[in-house]
């Protein structure tokens, strides 16, 4: 504990509040010391990305946290030997070595063990196949990996073409990067064309398996309707065909019959890694200008990044949709951009994807049971730093992405897939931990964490939107982006990379605002209803003993909380220091002009009140505090109290 | 706050002493007031050379000047050009989308508008101090500064009523010279030379508060768009000529159809009203950092992407709120 310590806004150094700084076993919390809100934020040591110590000041030591959901503190503690201390402890705590210290063994939301297992059980795969139309005719059940044996990265039933027999299977297997062998990813019951994912072929430049041959003819003839098959590698043919000196590489349409062959260039894990740090570094400038902004923006590579993996996805959803060929889709390892290109396009293809459950199911399918390496990508643990890589954030991100292009076409919104994405990181929840299934069922993740899916399904009604209708054109059948020109379409995603600077977004939250206006049309339908009986009731009898409940609601304070909301007052932010943009004036004018002063301190008000009130809280928007007490709230737009007996205070 | 045009103080540093009275009676004694000039400091320097020039502080002790230097003119028309090129460029990857996006600096000038504008809001608002506003002639960036400003400040020009009245005080009557700046748009190769998209930069602007807002303008990007269209040729007499003297001249009013009297009639108005308006009674203060200022697709995109989805988007809005 340390008191004193001053939390820094990231726009303007003039709001920094003052308060206690605690370190726990799982949190880092702030306190402020303001007399009415005392609010508080909540940092997860998981969420923790790096810290850095900066040079000391005459007001204190600054230390900068930032964390893997985008928030940067900025902290300044007053003596310096605290601040090495904080510095260190959180370098530890941040740095788990074991699983059991991760927060989702000790997180603790009071439920009991049957509705553990119930919140375990919402997402249920086999369900899935079956829902899209397998085992069938051409497609079964193997279950040749039962203990793992073949494969240790994939799930024990994976779905494998009707001929692929067990020895080609097993065959297969051994000329696969990590043996991961083609097996199904999708099945599209209307037309049998089918995604199947594995890893790159060991071909290296003459390399040849009968079994490897003989499981992607089975792919092809598992879908009567096309002769051919498509096999894509996602990455760039340059690095494809240096896999090839090591033994890798990818499939020589020659030695496979009957497919056709396609580079699709995403780039690898490393040039990802640093496409994100360059993008973050962009949203840390400070005042930047329009230039700035725009040229860090391109020189990052990011949304360059994304667009290929949607085109990618895009390619592959024609495939099957539009061309009835079934596709096999592989990188290197087949669990990253594999997983990225295969979720996209199912996401396409199908509008199941396109709600809240089947995104999950979707999120179980793809990235959960076929053995994308959370642990490894997320840093559930400390690790390799090139293992570190914002994988799922992209495709996550490509999901938001298809959200603009098509509001009506998803079930959910925006802040689900925040929120997805902060638990992704968060292990607060057991369902991205380890690297693998076998993994997962070692460490017993199912009988001693919560599942993330039983959480967001309990707050539904928080992750709606309010523009989609399961009958709207949009949300039938395939989504169509456009290819070109299409540039444009692809936007920064302030939401997710600014998301806890207030001051950026949009003050009102339509989404919101929208969902409250459907519930309400709905109550009051309802109690129309109940009115209408009542007066039938009413006719008909002829004493007034009618006891027929109405649904009291306060209904125009239920709905004038969003309309008030929408007049908050918000606070101005500091308009005047964008010099730089402009031809610099040179100094002789120094003495008519004024502008660096105009809004410093001295020439306000002293005392805005806008500015101390946090007066810009509204619906919708979130604040700083990111804390998760018991009973299940955890993020910043839920509304809970402090749980005191979690929290293990250290000394000093 | 004021408008004007600047001070023909040139090169021997004239006096008027009607004007610094006249400015003097706007403040009370002790009282202070801002001059945002729209031209540098160095341009406004040099243009005392031609005539013009600045408020000299010994002359006017009362006033503040702040430089806030918008572009106007040619290389305005230059932005916009290079903006739409960059929209309609079907070769452009993206590797480059974002950097032809950056060297038009159409954004950087919508950030800087709606900067300027606030700055002047903030002096009356915050700062409770009048404040004049001049470029050199007065007609360009400095209409389109104090219409601005007005939409941050007041709510009764966010209203669809109020917008209009704002359109024809602040950039009609004021003298805007429509005619020559809105002539040919971004794709003719006539390069005429007092061409300047400033009204299309201030109808940017709002859209970006309209985006930032969504709950407090009472129209919506279609008003916009049609407006839009009809500063460039339009089938009602509202935007023509250069200034009111000009119309005078023309019998505009007598010979043409007002595009006020079309939008407000029941059938048409329905199409430009915003399902989301809800008064609100506060200034609306925009956030002008880059990740918040926007292109706006919906106009320089309008031909180029499919508008289908977001439309249906709209309809869905609509149905919501009516059917409450």
């Amino acid at each position: 504990q340390v008191e004193n310590v001053r939390l820094l806004d990231r726009l303007s150094s003039r709001r920094a509040v003052l308060g206690t700084l605690y370190l726990t076993a799982t949190h880092v919390i702030f306190v402020e010391n303001g007399s009415e809100t005392r609010k508080e934020t909540w940092v997860l040591h998981s969420q923790i990305s790096s810290i850095e110590k900066q040079a000391t000041t005459a007001n204190g030591c600054p230390l900068l946290i930032r964390c893997k959901n985008f928030q940067v503190i900025q902290l300044v503690i007053p003596q310096e030997r605290d601040c090495h201390d904080i510095y260190i402890s959180l370098i530890r705590l941040a740095r788990p070595v074991k699983y059991e210290e991760l927060y989702c063994f000790s997180f603790n939301p009071k439920l009991d063990k049957e509705e553990r297992e119930q919140g375990w059980k919402l997402v249920n795969l086999n369900e899935e196949y079956n829902r899209m139309g397998v085992p069938n005719n051409y497609w079964q059940i193997s279950d040749v990996n039962r203990d793992y044996g073949v494969c240790d990265s994939y799930p024990t039933e994976v779905y494998v073409p009707k001929s692929a027999t067990a020895h080609i299977i097993v065959g297969s297997s051994k000329f696969r990067s990590r043996r991961r062998f083609p097996a199904l990813s999708y099945y599209c019951k209307g037309n049998n064309a089918s995604i199947c994912r594995s890893s790159q072929p060991l071909s290296g430049f003459s390399a040849r398996c009968l079994e490897d041959e003989q499981m992607l003819q089975a792919i092809r003839k598992a879908n009567p309707g096309s002769d051919f098959i498509y096999v894509v590698d996602t990455r760039p043919k340059l690095n494809a065909m240096a896999n090839r000196a090591a033994g890798k590489g990818y499939e020589n349409e020659d030695n496979y019959s009957n497919i056709k062959f396609q580079f699709i260039g995403i780039e690898n894990i490393h040039v990802m890694r640093n496409s994100l740090q360059k993008m973050l570094e962009v949203c840390e400038l400070k005042s930047p200008s329009m230039s700035d902004f725009l040229w860090g923006l391109e020189n990052s590579g990011w949304l360059k990044h994304i667009k290929a993996i949607m085109d990618a996805g895009i390619f592959i959803a024609k495939a099957v949709a539009e061309e009835g060929v079934s596709v096999l889709v592989h990188c290197s390892d087949g669990w990253d951009r594999t997983a990225q290109v295969c979720s996209v396009a199912s996401l396409l293809l199908d509008p199941y994807y396109r709600t809240m459950k089947g995104f999950m199911v979707l999120i179980e399918k793809d990235w959960v049971s076929f053995g994308h390496k959370f642990n490894h990508r997320y840093g559930n643990l400390d690790g390799d730093p090139k293992e570190i890589s914002p994988v799922i954030d992209q495709f996550i991100e490509c999901v938001w992405q298809l959200m603009e292009q098509f509001p009506c076409a998803f079930e959910f919104n925006e802040r689900f897939l925040i929120h997805i994405q902060h638990h992704i990181y968060s292990c607060q929840f057991g369902n991205f931990l380890c690297n693998s299934q076998k993994e997962r069922r070692e460490l017993k993740i199912k009988e001693r964490t919560y599942s993330l899916w039983a959480h967001l399904w309990k707050n539904r009604a928080d992750y709606l939107n309010p523009l989609y209708r399961s009958d709207h054109s949009q949300t039938q059948g395939t989504l169509h982006p456009q290819i070109a020109p299409c540039n444009f379409l692809y936007k920064f995603w302030s939401g997710m990379y600014n998301r806890f600077e207030k001051g950026l977004h949009p003050r009102q939250s339509v989404t919101d605002y929208l969902m409250a206006v459907k519930e309400e049309t709905q109550q009051l339908e309802e109690e129309l209803e109940v009115l209408q009986e009542r007066l039938a009731n009413l006719q008909k009898s002829q004493s007034g003993d009618n006891k027929v409940k109405s649904k009291q609601q306060d209904r125009s304070k239920e709905f004038g909380l969003y309309t008030s909301n929408n007049s908050l007052a918000n606070t101005p932010q500091e308009y005047s220091n964008d010099l730089k943009s402009f031809p610099s004036r040179s100094p002789s004018q120094g003495d008519e002009e004024d502008s660096a002063l105009i809004l410093t301190q001295d020439n306000l008000k002293s005392s805005d009140p806008d500015l101390s009130a946090n007066s810009d809280q509204e619906s919708g928007v979130e604040d700083l505090s990111c804390r998760s007490p018991s009973g299940g709230g955890c993020l910043p737009s839920e509304d809970s109290g402090k749980d005191s007996d979690e929290a293990v205070f250290l000394a000093g | 706050m004021l408008r004007s045009s600047q001070p023909l103080t040139g090169p021997n540093r004239r006096r008027c002493r009607e004007d610094e009275k006249l400015l003097g009676t706007i403040l009370d004694e002790g009282e202070r007031g801002f001059i945002i000039d729209t031209r540098s400091a160095q341009a406004a320097k040099q243009a005392r050379m031609s005539g013009g020039g600045t408020e000299p502080k010994s002359s006017y002790p009362q006033w503040r000047r702040l430089h806030r230097p918008l572009e106007r003119g040619r290389p305005l028309q230059e932005s916009f050009i290079k903006l739409v090129e960059a929209c309609t460029d079907p070769s452009l990857s993206m590797d480059r989308w974002l950097s032809r996006l950056e060297s038009s600096r159409w954004l950087g000038h919508v950030k800087a508008a709606l900067s300027t504008a606030c700055l002047a809001a903030q002096c009356l608002d915050r700062e409770d101090s009048s404040v004049l506003v001049h470029g050199a002639e007065g007609t360009d960036t400095t209409l389109l500064v104090t219409a601005l400003a007005q939409v941050i400040l007041d709510p009764s020009c966010r209203t669809l009523e109020g917008f209009q009245g704002l359109l024809e005080r602040e950039w009609i009557q004021a003298g805007h010279p429509f005619h020559l700046r809105c002539a040919r748009s971004a794709s003719s190769h006539a390069r005429g030379k007092q061409e300047a998209p400033l009204f299309l930069l201030f109808l940017d602007c709002v859209w970006q508060l309209s985006r930032q807002f969504p709950f407090s303008l009472e129209f919506g990007e279609q008003l916009l768009l049609t407006l839009f269209d009809n500063a460039y040729a339009s089938a009602y007499g509202t935007f023509l000529c250069n200034n009111e003297k000009e119309r005078s001249l023309c019998k505009v009013k007598e010979s043409t159809h007002s595009l006020w009297a079309w939008l407000n009639q029941p059938e048409e108005k329905q199409k430009y009203l915003n399902p989301l308006y809800s008064h609100n009674p506060l200034v609306i203060w925009p956030s002008v950092e880059p990740q918040s200022i926007q292109l706006w697709q919906g106009l320089f995109l309008r031909w180029i992407r499919p508008s289908q989805y977001l439309d249906e988007a709209w309809v869905e809005i609509q149905r919501l709120v009516e059917e409450n």
